[in-house]
C-alpha cells in the first residue's frame, strides 16, 4: 500500500546532531561535499571517514538505515566501480580475453565508491537528523541575503513546508481514489503500458481537481489567519547559534583545512 | 419577522454588523449575476453564540465570508467593531478580531507540527517569539490538544484536527470566532468535543461566536438563531421561538429537531404537550407533565381493580 | 434462506512486522441475507471502513474467508473482479472521485469495465440515474456544474449502474443538509425495492438505522460486539453509549419517560413508536 513508504526521512530523537543548528548542518554538508571531491589519497579519505563515522554515532541513526538509503542507487555505484575496474589504464594485474583489470583501475574504483557512498550518506544524514521544517527554515535563513535582490526566497520556502505538510494528506487521498475506482471495475495492473497509462486518468483527473480544491482552500484560511506575505513576519522558533554549532563549524573548517593540506602533501 | 434584541442594544454593541448587504459572483458572459446575498441586515451583539441555519446555497457561508473579509459586498456594507470591510487598510485588523474556522480540517492547516500550526497567526501578525509561546501554549490548553504540541497533524482524528484549527485561531485572542460548518466532516465524537469547545469559548472566555451549521441539534446550544433562505434572514429569535415554527423551517428545506417533530406528533394525538421543550430531558419533562400524572393515577387504578 | 455474502473469521492486520502493525479486524464472522437492510455503526477507528472493502475484495483480509453466494470470492482472479460488480461500494465523499467531462460517461464507467456494449450500458445510465433522479439534461453537464448534493448522488448512480446484487455505502449522506441527505436515503431505497438488493449502509444516525434497518451490526475495536434488530441493539443504550455511541432520540426520550415511572415498554426507536406506545397508555389510564 503506498501509505507503507516512508516519506519523512526524519529519525526524531535528541542527540548532540539532531540538536545542532539547521544551518550549521546545511553548512556542514556542503563543506563535506566539497571536501570529498577535492580529497585525493589515501589520508584525506581516511580523515572524511572518521569525520563521517562519527558524526553517524553521534546521531544513532545507525548503520543500517543509512546502508538502506544506498539501496536504489546500488546499481549506479556497481557500473560506476565496473568502469573503472575495466577501463583504467596502468599496471595489468587480471587478464582475461579482451579485458585487463589494472592495479589504477582497483584503486580509482575503490575511492570511486567510498566517495559515493560517503556522499549519499553524508547527505541523508542531514534529512534524518533534521525535520523537514528546520531545513526549510535553515534555508530560508541562509539564502535571506537573495532577498535584497528580489529572490522569492520566503515564498519558496512557504511553498516547500506547506508541500511537505500536504505530501502525506495526498498520499492518502490517492490510495482512496485508486480504492474507489477499483471499486467500479477500474484495472491496473493488465494491458498494454498505453492501456495502463490511460488507466491513470480516473485516478489523475480526481486527485488534481482535489488539489487545486485543497490548495483555494489553504489559500483562503492562510488568508483569513492574517498571512500577507513574508513582510513583518516573526517566527516561534527562532534558529539560535550555539556554542556547539561553533565549536562543530570550527571542526568542519579544520576537516576541511586538514584534507587540502594533506592533498598538496599528497604525491 | 420579529428582529430580537436589536431594541435594547445600541449599535456600539455589535459586533458584527451587515447593513443592506448585497453579494453575487461575477457572472459569466450574457448572464445576470445571481445574488448570492440579497439585502441582508444583521447585528451580532458582544458576547452571543448565534447559529446561522440555512440549505446547502443560502448564502449562509458566503455571509460569514463577509465577517471576515474574505469577500467585500457589492452593494450595502459590513462592519466589524465599527470598521468597514471594504477598507483594505483594515483588513489585517478586522482579520485579527475576526477568526475564522472552516469546515474541512485538512485544508486549514498549514504546519507539519500542530505547534508550528498554531504559531502560524500570531507570526503572521509579528509578535514577538516569546509571546507567541505564550499564546500557542494557552490557545492549545484551551482546546484540550496541549499533549498533542509535538504532533504530525495527518496523524491525528478529525475532531482533534478541527481543534488545532480552533487553537490556531484562539492564538490571534480574537474578540469573534466565525465557525462555517465545523462538525460537517466529524463523527459524533468529534463533533460533541467540538460544540463543547464553541460553547466554552462563548461562556467561559466571552468570544462572540457565529455558528453556521445544518446540525439542529447544534443550533439548540446557540443563544439565537438566524435562519437564512434564498439570500435572506427569514427568521431570527431564540432557539425556542423558531423551532416552535417547524412548518416555516420545512418550507426552508431544514428540518427540526427530533424532539420537536415528536411533540408535535404528541399535539395530533391530542397530548397536551407544549413545542418548544428541545432536549431530551426537556421533552421528557413536558411528557409528564401533559401525560404522566393521568398515566400514573390511570396504572395505580388498574392495580387496585386487581 | 442462505445468505449472500458471509464472512467467516476474517482478521485484518495493517503493515504487519512493522512499528506501525495495526490490527483493524480480528476474527470477524458476519452473514447478510438478499434484501436485507443492514446499518452499520462504530466510532471512527473501530475497523469498520476496513470491513466493507473486505466484502468486495478490495482489501484481502489477513486471514478467514468471505463467501459470495456460498463461494470463496477469491476463488480464481475472474472471480475477485467479478465480486467488485455483484457488490458495489460507494466510498465516502464519492463525489470527489468523478473524472469524467460528462455525468453520463462517469456512470458509465462501471458497466464499461464490466465489458457491457454500448447499447447496454447507455441503459444502465439511464436506470441509474433514474434511482437517483438525474433528469436527462444532467447527463450531458460536466459533473462539476452540478450541485453538492447531485454531484454525490451522480457518484452513487455510478455504482447503482453495475446493478450490484449487494449495495454498500459509507456514510452517504456525510456533511449534507437535512433535505440532501433525506434524498439519498429515500434513493438508496428505491433501489433496493426494485431490485431486492441487499443494502449495508455505515452510518453515524442512529435515526436512519431506526427508520431503514432490518438489522444493526455494532463494530467497536476491530470486532463486531452487537449484531441485532435496532429495537434489540438500541435497548442497550449504556453499552452503547460506554462505547461512545448514541441511541435515536425517542428511544432517549422513552428512557427518560421510563425512569420518571411512566410504564413504557422497551424497544421504542422511532417518534412514532413512542406516540403509539403514549397512545396505548392514555388508553389504558382512560378504560380505568
Amino acid at each position: 500500500m503506498l501509505k507503507d513508504i516512508t516519506l519523512g526521512q526524519y529519525f526524531p530523537d535528541d542527540t548532540v546532531v539532531h540538536r545542532l543548528d539547521p544551518r550549521t548542518k546545511l553548512v556542514l554538508t556542503l563543506v563535506f561535499i566539497a571536501a570529498l571531491f577535492v580529497a585525493r589519497g589515501i589520508v584525506s579519505y581516511a580523515l572524511m571517514l572518521a569525520a563521517l563515522v562519527c558524526c553517524i554515532a553521534a546521531s544513532r541513526v545507525g548503520a543500517r538505515a543509512l546502508l538502506k538509503s544506498i539501496r536504489p542507487i546500488i546499481a549506479v555505484i556497481a557500473v560506476t566501480a565496473a568502469l573503472n575496474v575495466f577501463f583504467t589504464r596502468g599496471t595489468p594485474i587480471v587478464r582475461l580475453w579482451a579485458i585487463t583489470i589494472t592495479r589504477e583501475g582497483l584503486i580509482g574504483a575503490a575511492y570511486m565508491v567510498t566517495r559515493l557512498v560517503m556522499l549519499i550518506s553524508g547527505t541523508f544524514l542531514l534529512t534524518y537528523t533534521t525535520s523537514p521544517i528546520s531545513l526549510t527554515d535553515g534555508i530560508e535563513s541562509l539564502l535571506a541575503p537573495l532577498k535584497r535582490i528580489k529572490l522569492p526566497v520566503h515564498e519558496f520556502a512557504m511553498m516547500m513546508s506547506i508541500a511537505l505538510r500536504f505530501i502525506p494528506t495526498l498520499i492518502e487521498e490517492t490510495d482512496k481514489i485508486m480504492s474507489a475506482q477499483k471499486a467500479r471495475g477500474a484495472d491496473f495492473e493488465t494491458g498494454s503500458l498505453i492501456r495502463r497509462a490511460r488507466a491513470l486518468l480516473p485516478i489523475l483527473i480526481p486527485l488534481f481537481i482535489s488539489a487545486f480544491r485543497r490548495a483555494d482552500e489553504l489559500a483562503t484560511a492562510m488568508e483569513s489567519r492574517c498571512y500577507h506575505g513574508g513582510e513583518g513576519r516573526t517566527r516561534m522558533k527562532k534558529l539560535a547559534m550555539s556554542p556547539g554549532d561553533y565549536i562543530s563549524l570550527v571542526c568542519g573548517a579544520a576537516l576541511a583545512l586538514a584534507v587540502v593540506l594533506t592533498n598538496m602533501a599528497a604525491p | 419577522m420579529p428582529v430580537v434584541y436589536s431594541a435594547q442594544r445600541g449599535a456600539a454593541d455589535a459586533v458584527l454588523r451587515a447593513e443592506g448587504l448585497v453579494f453575487s459572483y461575477k457572472p459569466r458572459e450574457g448572464e445576470l449575476p445571481p445574488r448570492v446575498l440579497d439585502g441582508v441586515d444583521l447585528s451580532v451583539w458582544r458576547g452571543q453564540l448565534v447559529a446561522v441555519l440555512g440549505h446547502n446555497g443560502s448564502g449562509k457561508s458566503t455571509l460569514a465570508r463577509h465577517f471576515n473579509a474574505l469577500l467585500a459586498p457589492v452593494c450595502g456594507r459590513v462592519l466589524v467593531d465599527g470598521m468597514d470591510t471594504s477598507d483594505e487598510k483594515l483588513t489585517l485588523d478586522i482579520r485579527r478580531h475576526v477568526g475564522m474556522v472552516f469546515q474541512n480540517p485538512d485544508n486549514q492547516i498549514v504546519a507539519s507540527v500542530v505547534e508550528e500550526d498554531v504559531a502560524f497567526a500570531p507570526e503572521n501578525l509579528g509578535y514577538p517569539s516569546d509571546e507567541i509561546r505564550a499564546r500557542v501554549d494557552g490557545a492549545l490548553r484551551t482546546v484540550g490538544m496541549y499533549e498533542y504540541a509535538k504532533h504530525a497533524p495527518h496523524l491525528l482524528s478529525g475532531g482533534q484536527k478541527q481543534r488545532v484549527a480552533i487553537a490556531g485561531v484562539l492564538a490571534m485572542e480574537p474578540k469573534c470566532v466565525v465557525f462555517d460548518e465545523p462538525t460537517a466532516m466529524l463523527d459524533p465524537r468529534g463533533r460533541e468535543s467540538v460544540v463543547n469547545i464553541i460553547r466554552s469559548l462563548c461562556d467561559d472566555l466571552g468570544v462572540t461566536v457565529v455558528l453556521i451549521t445544518h446540525h439542529m441539534e447544534e443550533a439548540i446550544l446557540a443563544d439565537r438563531i438566524v435562519v437564512m433562505s434564498e439570500g435572506r434572514v427569514v427568521m431570527d429569535g431564540r432557539p425556542r421561538e423558531i423551532f416552535t415554527q417547524p412548518d416555516a423551517l420545512q418550507g426552508y428545506g431544514l428540518g427540526v429537531p427530533e424532539t420537536v417533530s415528536l411533540l408535535r406528533g404528541l399535539r395530533e394525538d391530542g397530548f397536551d404537550v407544549p413545542l418548544g421543550a428541545l432536549t431530551a430531558d426537556e421533552c421528557a419533562d413536558a411528557i409528564m407533565t401533559a401525560v404522566g400524572g393521568a398515566v400514573l393515577s390511570g396504572c395505580e387504578n388498574g392495580d387496585v381493580a386487581d | 434462506m442462505a445468505p449472500v455474502i458471509k464472512t467467516e473469521k476474517i482478521t485484518h492486520i495493517y503493515s504487519a512486522g512493522t512499528v506501525f502493525e495495526h490490527t483493524a479486524l480480528s476474527d470477524v464472522s458476519f452473514e447478510a441475507l438478499r434484501g436485507e437492510y443492514i446499518g452499520i455503526i462504530g466510532h471512527t477507528g473501530s475497523g469498520k471502513s476496513t470491513f466493507i472493502q473486505t466484502l468486495n475484495g478490495l482489501i484481502r483480509p489477513t486471514s478467514g474467508t468471505v463467501f459470495f453466494d456460498g463461494t470463496d470470492i477469491r476463488q480464481s482472479k475472474e472471480r475477485t473482479r467479478d465480486i467488485r460488480f455483484k457488490v458495489g461500494l460507494v466510498f465516502q465523499y464519492p463525489e470527489y472521485q468523478l473524472f469524467e467531462e460528462t455525468v453520463f460517461n462517469d456512470i458509465a464507467f462501471g458497466p464499461k469495465n464490466m465489458g457491457l456494449n454500448a447499447h447496454e450500458v447507455a441503459e444502465r445510465v439511464r436506470e441509474a440515474a433514474g434511482f437517483v433522479g438525474l433528469r436527462e439534461d444532467d447527463l450531458e453537464k460536466s459533473p462539476f456544474e452540478l450541485s453538492g448534493g447531485l454531484r454525490r448522488r451522480a457518484a452513487i448512480a455510478g455504482v447503482i449502474a453495475m446493478r450490484p446484487e449487494v449495495l454498500i455505502a459509507d456514510e452517504p449522506t456525510a456533511g449534507l443538509d437535512p433535505a440532501g441527505s433525506s434524498e439519498i436515503i429515500a434513493n438508496i431505497g428505491a433501489y433496493r425495492r426494485s431490485t431486492g438488493a441487499t443494502i449495508i449502509i455505515v452510518t453515524h444516525s442512529m435515526e436512519e438505522i431506526a427508520q431503514n434497518a432490518d438489522r444493526v451490526t455494532v463494530f467497536d475495536g476491530g470486532r463486531i460486539v452487537m449484531d441485532a434488530p435496532p429495537a434489540a441493539a438500541f435497548s442497550r443504550s449504556d453499552e452503547l453509549s460506554a462505547m461512545g455511541l448514541g441511541v435515536p432520540a425517542a428511544t432517549a426520550i422513552a428512557n427518560r419517560l421510563r425512569a420518571r415511572g411512566l410504564p413504557i415498554a422497551g424497544g421504542i426507536i422511532t417518534a412514532d413508536g413512542l406516540r403509539a406506545a403514549l397512545r396505548e397508555l392514555r388508553r389504558g389510564a382512560g378504560s380505568a
